[in-house]
């Protein structure tokens, strides 16, 4: 027996030596809800680690959270309308076709350094955007302005062609190919920040991907926020920039961005009081929180669709009736409700409903009735002789929960046996780009609030259509007719026509609307929903009186 | 033994070239590049791209050009992170993983020791059967279990430790530890359970009994000095498939480590990555495994007459 | 996971071998039938086998027959296990996940030993050059980068369950060999295999007679080890996209799946967590009972 004892005392005081060397520094337990709250330091989950911080440069929605803390355009958004409100530029006027915009700068904006933001600034910012050496993916968001696109793919080499004019340090001409009501919108995205000249000259040439600029300690920018500490898969910590015009209205002293790929992790760091806002929720656990938490879960349409395309080049899949039947036996309102269950809309049509007052008629329903009689018509009674057609989706675990429903709902009201086919993201993308499958999972969102970034994919061999479907007069109205209207309701009926050309023939299947599904601390105060799930930082604040709500 | 090891740090050298060549044409053979998104990249910024990363040069002359690269110590800029270069990525993972590998194993050895030295002291009593179907427990509980379950019991509903991190909030590291240990606790179980029971039939085990000597001294002394050496040499490559294989921990519990980079960099097809990383595992696995066998041969007298002799 | 066992066996000194090949097994069968817990054992895999086949005539419902309505319920007298969340008999999916399981567990460890145990024979046995370009060769592909490998196996290929064997018995094979060759490099001098060698046996017959049968001990313990690993490992490679597809099911799938609600639908975790365990137990008891009674010194005790 006192062998027994002597191997308990060493594991014991072996394990305690242990756990002291582990525990470090030990100091109080304070989570980082209490501190923040107390410091003005906001924790935010932002998804996936930020590649760059270069405005040109990067691609992704966490990247896009972290430079509007960083960087200001010359107009932003109001967070509850998205209506454009004064950023840098403080009034513009557009000429009565549409075509000029011209922008008045106000005179207290400065970089983090002192410098004023000047017109130039944005001239020789957008020229860098354009520069094709540079690499930049979002380069098209600036193709409304005149010329730019030619200058971008290096048709013309002159940059005094394109369409930006700077008349006097304050003072910033833009000048368009057609009238393009939504080109304000597009000013807050990040393609179209301004950066500093003199900080990325030092630092490389202004066409260099990846120089040291975008580093903490070099990083000059113009928004409510510096950069204080970038740690690769750890976090970005920005603070309060006090040079920024508007530094009287923000409220909080810094932001934590913590960037978690795993939602799972994230939402129990969210319950373990270690963020104030995640970026997304796990799928399984919207009900739980719908039914005991309701407070804590912020839910609210996105502008994106959820949709499967249809390969039209695969013969039987090129048979208008097959895809109308496909589409029509898939029950996108027991979908939405017992499996996704975040709220998310069931889509009939391709455009999210109400997207800045277009909607697009409904051309579909649920109707298994009506599929069945289509794909019999078509030549497969009962889902006989169907050929082998296989879903493709990336792998993840809610595409693999809706591909699950709809393989058994096409079973169960066509007959046809689909197989799935998951494969990791890189190999789906290029799949999904060769045409090499036959009907694949996608999501589309809106780059800008407008039918035009969900219709104009669609058009023959465009960028994005993948489905090797192709209309002429739907082309027609996309490309030729519908961007020389300068009215709005002239525009969005060509606009609904297009979409039900596309809607008839179905080379896509719409399933939902996209919810943004976020976990949100109480004491976090300012946040607006709006259908891009865009924040102004600089409206939010914390309430230090409301640390200690109980979110278990 | 001075000549064994020289001649395997030679044999190295080829084995990490075929290596770094087949680990090159692969990851270029496999679909989907680097550069690929969900919206279409438009083709003159894939061949801007393209240039910049000199992937528009025929196949071998990227190759001999990495290869000249790397002979200087560079392994080149990650393609994912602009402006990080893979050198600079490793360094900041390495610490990270090493000190949760290092952790990981203490755990894995004080609890799988432990178990095994318990259990070969009554070998068939209960107290042989409990800690060691204790520590099958955890070859069952895959770390991705593991983790998670840890998490809820101790970080959630007990409110004991932090959830995530490293290094951020006292006692943050202690589940990830425990969570990458436990799968080796088991095999460290098994292990010192059959030496310890080997060891202590032997001759001079029974003679330092015989002698008086307290029995604790007995096991501590002379029982665990033999009966340790199988559970030294397994420590070995442990160590080296702790390092690699740290993903899973690392993404559970939001830690910034190379396990992560490792696996994140084969989803992005970050070749220069993908590359960066695997020569430096393969570069500790043969390291490891040379360790390994030199204590094997250290610890079997015969087999290091064998190679005294030249073989 | 790295060699464990490789100096279990190291130390282990094995004694001459006058029996001849087959009353080695008849004597080790005699042996194990005195062995409660290992016949416990056997019985068990057994039964899951006996089960596994039975599946398609003996489950209650299909597989993948879903009621949304329905949703994930506990247990229940309808479903004895409960429901997932599409309203799937979670019993079902657990029987016909076990067939999944099951073979690959068996067929890819099967096909890792086969490998292994030659290669690391061979390798010990040649001693030499042979061997340094044998074990250098193991070392190459224990670094290559395995995800990498697995999508070019799918894209080359296709998606085929043949191909998850040769995927999991390429990894798994690897650690095996140096086991194996680890134990015959300290069995070569040894007295009776030189006795062998001088009565003129050929190589061949010494590989397969007398030093196979001495390694079994420790390769018996690994391949336990390395059956419920295997059946994880499929889990991971279906994630990648190279084994099963939805609706099928295998435990380390259900498995993963659980984890993910484990807070919400506890017995979707639980019930294939012990399936596994169940096995994984009933193995080490069969193992633990194998090596004793292979092991030549057993009749010692």
């Amino acid at each position: 027996m006192m062998r027994n004892k002597i191997f308990g005392l060493t594991v014991l005081t072996t394990t305690l030596l242990i756990t002291t060397l582990l525990m470090g520094g030990c100091s109080g337990g304070e989570n980082n809800v209490t501190t923040g709250n107390r410091d003005g330091i906001l924790h935010w989950g932002n998804g996936t680690d930020p590649q760059e911080l270069d405005p040109h440069i990067v691609t992704g929605i966490p990247e896009h959270h972290i430079l509007t803390a960083l960087l200001e355009g010359l107009v932003a958004k109001d967070p509850a309308t998205l209506e454009p409100v004064a950023a840098v530029a403080k009034e513009w006027s557009i000429s009565e076709d549409g075509k000029t915009y011209t922008f008045k700068l106000r005179h207290n904006a400065v970089w983090s350094n002192g410098d004023p933001v000047t017109a130039h600034d944005f001239a020789w910012s957008w020229w860098r955007a354009l520069q094709p050496a540079l690499g930049n993916q979002y380069a098209y968001m600036l193709f409304p302005i005149k010329n730019s696109e030619a200058y971008a793919k290096g048709e013309i080499d002159d940059f005094s062609q394109v369409g930006v004019k700077v008349l006097d340090d304050y003072t910033l001409e833009v000048e368009l190919n057609n009238a393009t009501p939504y080109f304000l919108q597009l000013l807050d995205h990040y393609s179209m920040f301004p950066v500093h000249r003199p900080t990325i000259e030092k630092f490389g040439k202004p066409d260099e991907r990846g120089s040291l600029w975008t580093r903490p300690g070099n990083f000059v920018g113009n928004g409510p926020f510096t950069l204080k500490e970038w740690k690769l898969f750890k976090r970005v910590e920005v603070v309060k920039n006090p040079q920024y015009w508007d530094a009287g209205k923000v409220k909080l002293n810094g932001i934590h961005f913590h960037p978690i790929e795993n939602v799972t992790t994230e939402e129990r760091m969210f319950r373990s009081g270690q963020l104030h806002h995640t970026g997304s929720i796990p799928i399984d656990k919207v009900a739980t929180y719908k039914k005991d938490k309701p407070h804590l879960l912020h839910t609210y349409p996105y502008l994106g669709n959820y949709f499967y395309r249809i390969n039209t080049k695969l013969p039987h899949l090129s048979d208008q009736r097959v895809r109308q039947a496909l589409a029509m036996s898939i029950d996108s309102k027991q979908l939405t409700e017992q499996v996704t269950k975040g709220g998310e809309v069931p889509a009939y049509t391709f455009t999210p409903p109400n997207t800045l007052g277009y909607t697009a008629k409904s051309a579909f329903e649920f109707n298994p009735e009506k599929a069945r009689k289509l794909l019999a018509e078509a030549g497969y009674p009962d889902g006989k002789d169907f050929p082998v057609t296989e879903l493709l989706y990336n792998t993840s675990e809610s595409h693999r929960k809706i591909a699950v429903a709809i393989q058994q709902m096409w079973n169960q009201y066509l007959g046809v046996n689909i197989i799935l086919n998951n494969q990791d993201w890189k190999v789906y993308l290029d799949s999904v780009g060769n045409g090499d499958y036959s009907i694949a999972r996608a999501g589309w969102i809106g780059d800008y609030v407008d039918p035009n970034t969900f219709l104009d994919m669609w058009v023959t061999e465009g960028g994005n259509n993948h489905t090797g479907w192709s209309n002429p007069r739907y082309d027609e109205l996309i490309l030729k007719l519908a961007p020389t209207i300068p009215d709005r309701a002239m525009r969005y009926k060509l606009m609904a026509e297009a979409e039900a050309i596309l809607l008839e023939d179905m080379p896509i299947i719409p399933i939902y609307i996209y919810n943004s599904k976020s976990l949100v601390h109480p004491s976090l105060k300012g946040l607006q929903p709006n259908i891009l799930d865009y924040v102004l930082y600089k409206n939010l604040s914390l309430d230090p009186s409301l640390s200690g709500v109980n979110i278990h | 033994m001075f000549r064994f090891i020289v001649s395997r740090l030679l044999q190295a050298i080829p084995v990490l070239l075929v290596v770094i060549t087949a680990t090159f044409f692969l990851v270029r053979a496999a679909p989907g590049g680097p550069f690929s998104a969900e919206k279409t990249v438009a083709p003159e910024v894939i061949k801007a791209l393209e240039a910049q990363y000199k992937l528009d040069q025929p196949v071998w002359q990227q190759y001999l050009s990495y290869l000249n690269d790397l002979a200087h110590g560079d392994f080149g800029p990650s393609f994912r992170y602009p402006g990080r270069s893979v050198d600079e990525l490793i360094a900041g993972g390495l610490p990270i993983t090493a000190e949760l590998a290092f952790y990981a194993m203490l755990v894995a050895i004080i609890i799988g020791v432990s178990a095994g030295v318990l259990a070969a002291l009554k070998p068939n009593t209960p107290q042989d059967y409990v800690p060691m179907s204790a520590a099958m427990i955890g070859i069952c509980m895959p770390s991705f279990l593991m983790g998670p379950l840890l998490v809820l019991i101790f970080g959630i509903w007990l409110e004991w430790l932090p959830v995530s991190g490293w290094g951020d909030l006292p006692g943050d590291k202690i589940l990830p530890a425990i969570t990458l240990g436990s799968g080796y606790a088991a095999f460290l179980a098994r292990l010192s359970r059959g030496g310890m029971l080997e060891v202590m039939s032997q001759d001079y085990i029974r003679t330092a009994r015989a002698k008086g000597l307290p029995e604790w001294v007995v096991v501590l002394k002379h029982g665990l000095r033999g009966g340790l050496i199988p559970v030294i040499a397994f420590l070995g490559p442990a160590f080296a498939g702790l390092l690699s294989g740290s993903f899973v921990v690392e993404t559970i519990f939001q830690i910034p480590g190379l396990g992560r980079f490792y696996v994140q960099a084969a989803f992005n097809r970050d070749y220069t990555m993908i590359l960066g990383t695997t020569v430096f595992f393969a570069t500790l696995i043969v390291l490891f495994n040379l360790l390994s066998d030199i204590i094997a041969v250290w610890i079997n007298p015969k087999l290091r007459h064998q190679l005294r002799e030249g073989k | 996971m790295s060699d464990p066992v490789l100096a279990e066996g190291a130390i282990k000194k094995s004694v001459p071998q006058t029996e001849k090949g087959t009353s080695l097994w008849q004597d080790a069968w005699l042996r194990l039938r005195k062995n409660t817990f290992a016949l416990l054992g056997l019985g068990v895999i057994v039964f899951f086998c006996i089960i596994a086949l039975l599946t398609p005539y003996i489950a209650p419902y299909g597989y993948e027959q879903q009621n949304l309505m329905l949703g994930a319920v506990p247990p229940s007298a309808e479903h004895w296990l409960g429901t997932d969340i599409f309203g799937r008999d979670m019993l079902t999916r657990i029987m016909y996940g076990s067939r999944v399981s099951l073979m690959v567990g068996f067929i890819a460890t099967g096909v890792a030993l086969i490998i292994g145990v030659l290669w690391g024979t061979i390798a010990g046995y040649a001693g030499g050059r042979v061997d340094a370009v044998m074990m250098r060769l193991v070392d190459i592909l224990y670094a290559l980068p395995f995800m990498i490998f697995i999508v070019l196996l799918m894209v080359v290929f296709g998606r085929n369950i043949l191909l998850l064997f040769l995927a999991i018995g390429a990894v798994e094979w690897l650690t095996m060999a140096r086991i194996v060759r680890g134990q015959v490099l300290s069995l070569r001098r040894q007295e009776f295999i030189e006795a062998a060698v001088s009565l003129g046996l050929s190589r061949w017959t010494i590989i397969r007679r007398h030093l196979i049968p001495n390694t079994l001990g420790p390769v018996i313990v690994y391949t336990t080890l390395t059956i419920p690993s295997v059946m994880l490992l499929e889990a991971f490679l279906s994630f990648l996209g190279l084994g099963i597809q939805p609706p099928q099911s295998s435990w380390g799938l259900l498995i993963s799946y659980g984890v993910e609600t484990m807070e919400e639908y506890p017995w979707l975790l639980l019930f294939p967590g012990l399936a596994l365990s169940i096995t994984l137990f009933a193995l080490n008891f069969l193992g633990d009972g194998l090596r004793d009674a292979l092991d030549p010194r057993a009749s010692r005790n």
